[in-house]
């Protein structure tokens, strides 16, 4: 448990520097401050849509749809599910991980859930229209064609080398 | 983000009409999952309000704008890998940025690393998938920027 007190006493320091440095008007902290509250207001608006959808497709989708289409003998196609689904995920890497979390518990390959993870770090559609319309739409195009082989080959090589071991995913979040 | 919103909204409407009391397992499920995640999203949100207060947008920019591009691209990456942004914020930044002639792989090196590489989600990646291989993907996927980084200044000829 000593641990989790050194977490307490760091999480209690943080909170009352905050708090010391909006009474007293100390800068850097009223921005550290400020910029907690930017990110969690942001990170609340997508999070509790995110864990609805997660806690519908726990209930509702049955492990054998998961093993068809994401799991062993998916093959190609689990990747390209992957990669879909990559697609239409919001937020980030925060967010794709309890998906992919799920999505395993649910009978779906490692290297596929890596895929997940790696391409809803670069493929989501709405942020890659955005980048295009900033960067350019060559640019853009090359980083995923570059990116998108990648991360599904080090996938691959990561789950086949994991799944040799053994590995299995924590349990119980 | 408002279709985050209306395909929840029907998805869960549609599920209430079916079975009601698997709705509520449901329910009952993501408070659970969202609870037990909670500390770890908390101990990220501290680490990114402080890490942005000591890495401003100007000190970054500054850095990407470095006479060498290998060191701008350098220094992009290892930027993009401890920061977090949001894209609203990063493509912007980066839209700029090009204008004042940052080379097209230096702002590939930060805006990929910033989307793959997750130091400040560690704690989050940590909780689901062991330490071990969280360090694994990240190592990979920094990588994985630092050459898509390097194919994008050959496309734009600023390799060569």
């Amino acid at each position: 448990m000593k641990r989790k007190d050194i977490k307490i006493v760091s999480i209690s320091a943080y909170i009352g520097f905050i708090l010391f440095s909006f009474i007293t008007g100390f800068d850097p902290g009223k921005q550290i401050g400020e910029n907690f509250v930017t990110f969690s207001v942001d990170m609340l608006k997508i999070l509790p849509c995110a864990f609805v959808l997660i806690g519908l497709f726990e209930v509702w989708v049955k492990k054998e749809t998961v093993e068809k289409h994401f799991g062993k003998e998916a093959g190609i196609r689990g990747y390209m599910w992957a990669v879909l689904l990559a697609g239409t995920t919001v937020g980030g890497l925060y967010v794709a991980f309890p998906v992919a979390y799920s999505l395993y518990n649910k009978g779906a390959k490692l290297s596929v859930i890596f895929t997940y993870i790696g391409a809803s770090a670069i493929c989501r559609v709405p942020m890659t229209i955005f980048e295009a319309s900033f960067m350019g739409i060559k640019f853009s195009s090359i980083r995923l064609l570059v990116s998108l082989p990648l991360v599904i080959i080090s996938s691959i090589l990561l789950g086949d080398y994991l799944e040799k071991r053994n590995y299995k995913i924590m349990e119980g979040k | 983000m408002y279709y985050l919103y209306i395909v929840t909204a029907f998805a869960l409407a549609f599920s209430l009409i079916a079975d009601r009391k698997k709705t509520l397992m449901a329910i009952k499920i993501a408070v659970k999952k969202f609870v037990n995640i909670l500390p770890a999203f908390l101990t990220m949100l501290i680490l990114v309000s402080i890490v942005l207060f000591l890495v401003p947008d100007k000190t970054i920019s500054n850095c990407l704008g470095n006479n060498n591009k290998f060191v701008g691209m350098i220094f992009a990456s290892v930027f993009g890998s401890i920061t977090l942004m949001p894209g609203f914020i990063a493509f912007p930044l980066c839209g700029i940025l090009l204008k004042k002639g940052v080379p097209y792989m230096v702002l590939s090196a930060f805006t990929t690393t910033l989307m793959m590489v997750g130091v400040l989600t560690y704690p989050i990646e940590k909780e689901y998938f062991g330490m071990k291989v969280t360090v694994i993907r990240n190592v990979i996927s920094f990588f994985i920027a630092i050459i898509v980084a390097l194919v994008i200044g050959i496309f734009f000829g600023e390799v060569f």
